[in-house]
């Protein structure tokens, strides 16, 4: 197996594409290779998930395609938009209307209602939401009755969601989700994790989520496998037993050889 | 414990920093003002303990000369300092020397006509030669003392700054005509008047005398006393030889004078020192919020790490002790580097007054052991102070805590408990304030103080109740014009509503004092300008530039002028009427109706004329007085007679409580104190009659001929240098205030990386993050500062209201667009001070910030 499966020509277009990104921290004696020539495609309308053990990577090349971080060399493309030598405003202006985040602590703003965080996107651009739409994601997500509500007044399953509803309420070209189920309990984790496939299979929206979680992979069409910076493996309609076991097979792999 | 809290310090150094610069501020003035001070004063000690080295007994008329003052001088009697009191001293076995002094007013002219420096310290005196020719007092560095009339020496600083030579035409003036005198000589001095940049113009003897005084009048005789004879001893001798005229004139040994002045100059250098001071507490108690607030964000930051020293065994006691040892380090280190501030500032100030040439006394810098004892113990004493309620509060923080993994203290104690409070004292006190104010008279100053200072407290301790209202009126205003940066600012700004009113608070002290200090000087100065030129029909004023005598001369001189339809000198004099000394203004009957506009209550100034008075309605109403009745007088002659009231008028600040005909005056004083001459044109006002009047003066360059606009003009100067002058003052406790609100910004952001790092990823650009800091800035600012303005103007206009009986016609005016200007001001110092918050914020790295640890 090698890391040429991941870049194999998939049906639709590519939301995300990487080529050859490399990542390289420090210098000399303390250089590390945190990415290690990837190449991914993320198309349009599928829900991916990324795993890995620790330190594989994972969360550094969902920074990178993501504008959030610089890579060393290679090319990141946001649909048709190249993120290599991008200026920092021309970054943040194609984050806040391409791309949605969802973060393992929530980040929601205290001071704003449930609805002001899910519009803050689309106020910092100055734009209006989309009425229909955002009452779609609002019902989809079950906040209906709480909008008003401040984040502190509700409960971090509810935080999450209106996590999501932010990231989906600017219609973006991809979503980018770091551990989203992090920092709940199973169920609650649960009602998101089927929340982010109703968002693709009903929405027709793109997510790419980074997780350690089988059971959280396992709601994905497709899991692509990190370790030491390089693309490893890649699994379609997984199930959690059928990550988990791809996962010992890593570990095995990694004691023996 | 202390090893923690040394740690600590050091770890925060960055957080603290400002914290540490209040305090340093604040110690540097107080070490400054002291240092200051205590130079000053001892320089001032030093330059005049010199100037009675040969006096050994000195006699004083008080009331002889232009520069004696219209109560003096009405009450004296015939007798004088002569030739003969000179002789008869001289006589006495213990007087080695005896020599009579002519001293007044002497102004001098440059070559372009205006006075050489100030007016109240130029001078003139008799040049008092031995049989050598020479007068030891004024040694004559070049030419000669002057000899006969027309002929004058001038000190060396004052021929410099004009560049007189000895030969040259100088233009003298007492207070009559000016003199042109050939300068014969050029004289060095250590008299301190001079020695500190006054004038000293010298005359022969007769010269002066007719100059300043009266002919064969002295102002003073000064005795050298021969070896052996005791100073008190010669005293008791020279009594017999002085005129009796009830205790009028002085007579004091050197030793006297050299205490008395010693005393004056501590006087005066003290009650500076004392305002000055009051200003440095000012900004130290400013300092105290901000110390406070930084104390409390720092143990908010803290909370799990205090937790968790309260987990694995440390007491409550311990956990307060460690955040005071915090405190105590920061206001030693602070202190002492304020000291030396402090005392770089009394040195700078020293240079500066030197280099302005203001003539002030110079000498060693001192720093009394006082000075470091207090800089020292305040700076120390106000830090820890001010860290013990967040140090109590930190002790109360659960050990539990260290296991919760909260984000920030969300639980805000409830402000119930506050808000009581504050409503109680803010309540209480304006009600006094109001009762206070309803007075209308002095009984009203205590309630009005008692009841400003509660209220004042109240509304402090009410700021973070006030804060979101307030703060509210401007949100839609934020969000139109600045979108979402400008809506979270503002949702930031209310946010911890405490930190928010400590923040606000520093900026609302001083802009309290500064808007209160601001409307009483546009009301005050609008009271006096109009009582001044309400009752002023007259087109001119003539008057001298430092406020002594005219000369009889002037009145005289400005009558036969053409262009002068009407003329009268206002008198002075202070007679007794009823029961006690009372001051009366004189004018001349003929003239009164063209020269004054006076707002009658009843009768009318028809009587004037006819040897009758007009009282003010104050007078009128304590003493019971209608038009008819009489009024008892005893003249200074001692003989007595009465005065029939012909009207009451509405009292003005420009005459005195009794008006009277300068004809009846001089039938009992034939030489009153003259205080201005009041000059109606024939044409009104023309700049052509202003010269005339000018040269009628005989270009005396002291003596001032003002249209109503220049007296106008010349109060609203005093107003204005005085509100200067405070302005000056209370910018340190700004800038304190500023120090304040990058601390509290600064905190801010650090407290709210994570939140700027989701907004950055979301899409907020750099200038958005910058803007969102800005406002909330700008906007804690300005509610500090428009509560201040608010408070400024209420404490204004109850003091106002307890000076209604003092300054007729007191009404509170509040400019407003000085009041807009400091508003706008406000919101320029939060700008200025959210620059390196927000510029640091906005550089924030966007992974490090959301990174979840």
């Amino acid at each position: 197996m090698t890391t040429t499966t991941a870049t194999a020509v998939r049906t639709g277009q590519a939301a995300a594409r990487a080529t050859g990104l490399n990542k390289v921290y420090g210098e000399g004696e303390t250089r590390v290779v945190a990415l290690d020539n990837v190449s991914v495609v993320f198309p349009q309308g599928e829900y991916t998930a990324i795993m890995g053990p620790s330190g594989s990577g994972k969360s550094t090349l969902m920074h990178c395609m993501a504008g959030l971080d610089t890579v060393s060399s290679g090319s990141s493309m946001i649909g048709d938009t190249e993120l290599v030598g991008l200026k920092d405003k021309q970054l943040t202006q194609l984050r806040r209307d391409h791309i949605g985040f969802i973060f393992q602590a929530f980040n929601l703003l205290p001071t704003l209602t449930a609805l002001e965080n899910i519009t803050l996107p689309m106020d910092i651009a100055g734009r209006k939401a989309d009425k229909q739409w955002l009452d779609r994601v609002v019902e989809t997500v079950g906040l209906s009755g709480r909008l008003s509500h401040r984040p502190s007044q509700l409960s971090g399953g509810q935080q999450q969601r209106v996590a999501c509803a932010r990231a989906l309420a600017s219609k973006p070209d991809i979503i980018f989700a770091d551990e989203p189920t992090g920092n709940l309990d199973s169920r609650s984790g649960a009602e998101i994790l089927s929340f982010l496939r109703n968002s693709v299979r009903e929405l027709g929206q793109t997510v790419v989520m980074v997780t350690h979680d089988p059971v959280a992979a396992a709601y994905a069409d497709r899991v692509v496998f990190l370790a030491d910076g390089r693309i490893v493996d890649e699994l379609l309609s997984p199930t959690a037993d059928s990550v988990l076991d791809r996962m010992r097979r890593f570990d095995a792999k990694g004691r023996t050889s | 414990m202390y090893r923690t809290a040394l740690r600590n310090v050091l770890a925060h150094k960055g957080r603290l920093l400002m914290t540490a610069l209040a305090v340093m501020l604040g110690t540097a003035f107080v070490a400054g003002t002291m240092v200051f001070s205590d130079t000053f004063g001892k320089a001032m000690s030093n330059s005049y303990s010199k100037s009675f080295s040969d006096v050994s007994v000195q006699v004083t008329d008080p009331a002889a000369g232009s520069e004696a003052r219209a109560r003096e001088k009405s009450e004296r009697g015939p007798a004088a300092l002569t030739d003969a009191t000179v002789q008869q001293i001289a006589a006495l076995p213990g007087t080695a020397a005896a020599r009579g002094v002519v001293g007044g007013f002497t102004g001098v002219a440059d070559k372009k006509g205006n006075l050489i420096g100030e007016a109240w310290n130029a001078r003139g005196a008799n040049f008092a030669p031995g049989p050598d020719g020479k007068d030891s007092r004024y040694p004559m560095a070049e030419g000669r003392g002057p000899r006969a009339a027309k002929e004058i020496a001038l000190d060396r600083g004052t021929a410099d700054k004009a560049g007189y030579k000895v030969g040259d035409t100088v233009r003298v003036a007492s207070n009559g005509p000016a003199v042109d005198a050939t300068l014969t000589g050029i004289f060095g001095t250590d008299d301190p008047q001079v020695v500190s940049g006054g004038t000293l113009t010298l005359f022969d003897r007769a010269t002066a005398q007719q100059l300043l005084l009266t002919p064969g009048q002295y102002s003073s005789i000064v005795v050298t006393a021969k070896p052996g004879t005791g100073e008190t001893a010669l005293a008791d001798a020279v009594r017999p030889a002085v005129p009796a005229d009830g205790d009028r004139f002085r007579i004091e040994t050197g030793q006297e004078l050299k205490d008395e002045q010693a005393k004056m100059v501590a006087n005066g250098t003290s009650s500076m020192k004392t305002m000055l001071l009051v200003f440095a507490f000012i900004s130290l108690f400013v300092g105290i919020f901000i110390i406070a607030n930084t104390f409390t964000m720092l143990i908010a930051q803290r909370t799990k790490e205090l937790a968790l020293l309260r987990a694995v065994g440390a007491s409550r006691k311990q956990v307060t002790r460690s955040v005071l040892v915090e405190a105590l380090v920061i206001g030693a280190v602070s202190s002492v580097a304020g000291l030396v501030a402090g005392i770089g500032i009394g040195a700078g100030m020293q240079a500066l007054i030197g280099a302005i040439g203001t003539g002030m006394p110079s000498g060693p810098l001192v720093v009394a052991p006082l000075t470091i004892v207090v800089a020292l113990l305040v700076g120390v004493l106000v830090t820890v102070l001010s860290a013990l309620l967040p140090a109590v509060r930190a002790a109360r923080i659960a050990p539990v805590a260290a296991m919760s993994s909260g984000d920030q203290p969300s639980t805000q104690k409830s402000l119930v408990i506050r808000n009581a409070i504050g409503s109680v004292l803010a309540g209480g006190g304006l009600a006094l304030v109001a009762y206070g104010a309803s007075t209308g008279n002095d009984s009203g100053r205590t309630p009005v103080g008692l009841g400003a200072a509660l209220a004042l407290i109240g509304v402090f301790v009410l700021l973070p109740l006030l804060s979101r209202p307030v703060i509210a009126l401007v949100g839609p205003v934020l969000g139109k014009l600045f979108g979402t940066p400008g809506k979270l600012a503002r949702q930031n700004a209310v946010r911890n509503p405490r930190r928010t009113a400590a923040t606000a608070a520093a900026l609302t002290i001083g802009l309290t004092l500064v808007s209160a200090m601001t409307v009483l000087g546009a009301s005050v100065g609008g009271a006096v300008d109009r009582a001044v030129t309400s009752a002023m029909k007259a087109d001119f004023n003539v008057a001298m530039a430092n406020g002594m005598a005219l000369s009889p001369q002037v009145p005289a001189e400005i009558a036969k002028t053409s262009g002068v339809a009407a003329s009268s000198a206002l008198t002075a004099v202070y007679w007794e009427l009823g029961d006690r000394t009372r001051s009366i203004t004189g004018i001349d009957a003929k003239s009164a109706d063209q020269l004054l506009s006076l707002t009658y209550t009843s009768g009318s100034g028809a009587g004037l004329g006819k040897g009758e008075i007009l009282v003010d309605s104050d007078l009128a109403r304590s003493k019971a007085l209608v038009p008819g009745s009489t009024l008892a007088v005893t003249y200074p002659d001692d003989t007595r007679g009465s005065y029939k009231v012909s009207g009451v008028f509405e009292k003005n600040e420009m005459l005195s409580p009794v008006v009277l005909d300068n004809a009846e005056i001089a039938k009992h004083d034939q030489d009153p104190y003259i205080t201005d001459v009041l000059v109606k044109g024939a044409g009104g006002e023309s700049a052509s009659l202003k010269q005339s009047l000018k040269d009628a003066t005989g270009a005396n360059p002291a003596i001032e001929v003002k249209t109503k606009q220049d007296v106008r003009d010349q109060f609203s100067q005093i107003i204005t240098f005085a509100l200067n002058m405070m302005y000056g003052l209370l910018a340190m406790s700004v800038i304190i205030a500023i120090l304040g609100v990058v601390n509290t910004l600064a905190m801010s952001v650090f407290e709210r990386k994570r939140e700027i790092g989701m907004l950055r990823a979301i899409g907020l650009d750099r200038t958005g993050i910058k803007r969102m800091v800005r406002l909330e800035s700008v906007v804690i600012s300005v509610f500090g500062a428009l509560v201040g303005v608010l408070l400024g103007c209420f404490v204004a206009w109850a003091v106002n209201g307890t000076m209604k009986s003092s300054i007729a016609g007191l009404t509170t005016v509040v400019p407003y667009d000085k009041m807009a200007l400091f508003l706008a001001l406000a919101g320029l110092v939060g700008l200025v001070a959210a620059f390196w918050p927000a510029r640091r914020a906005s550089r924030l790295d966007i992974l490090d910030s959301i990174k979840t640890d």
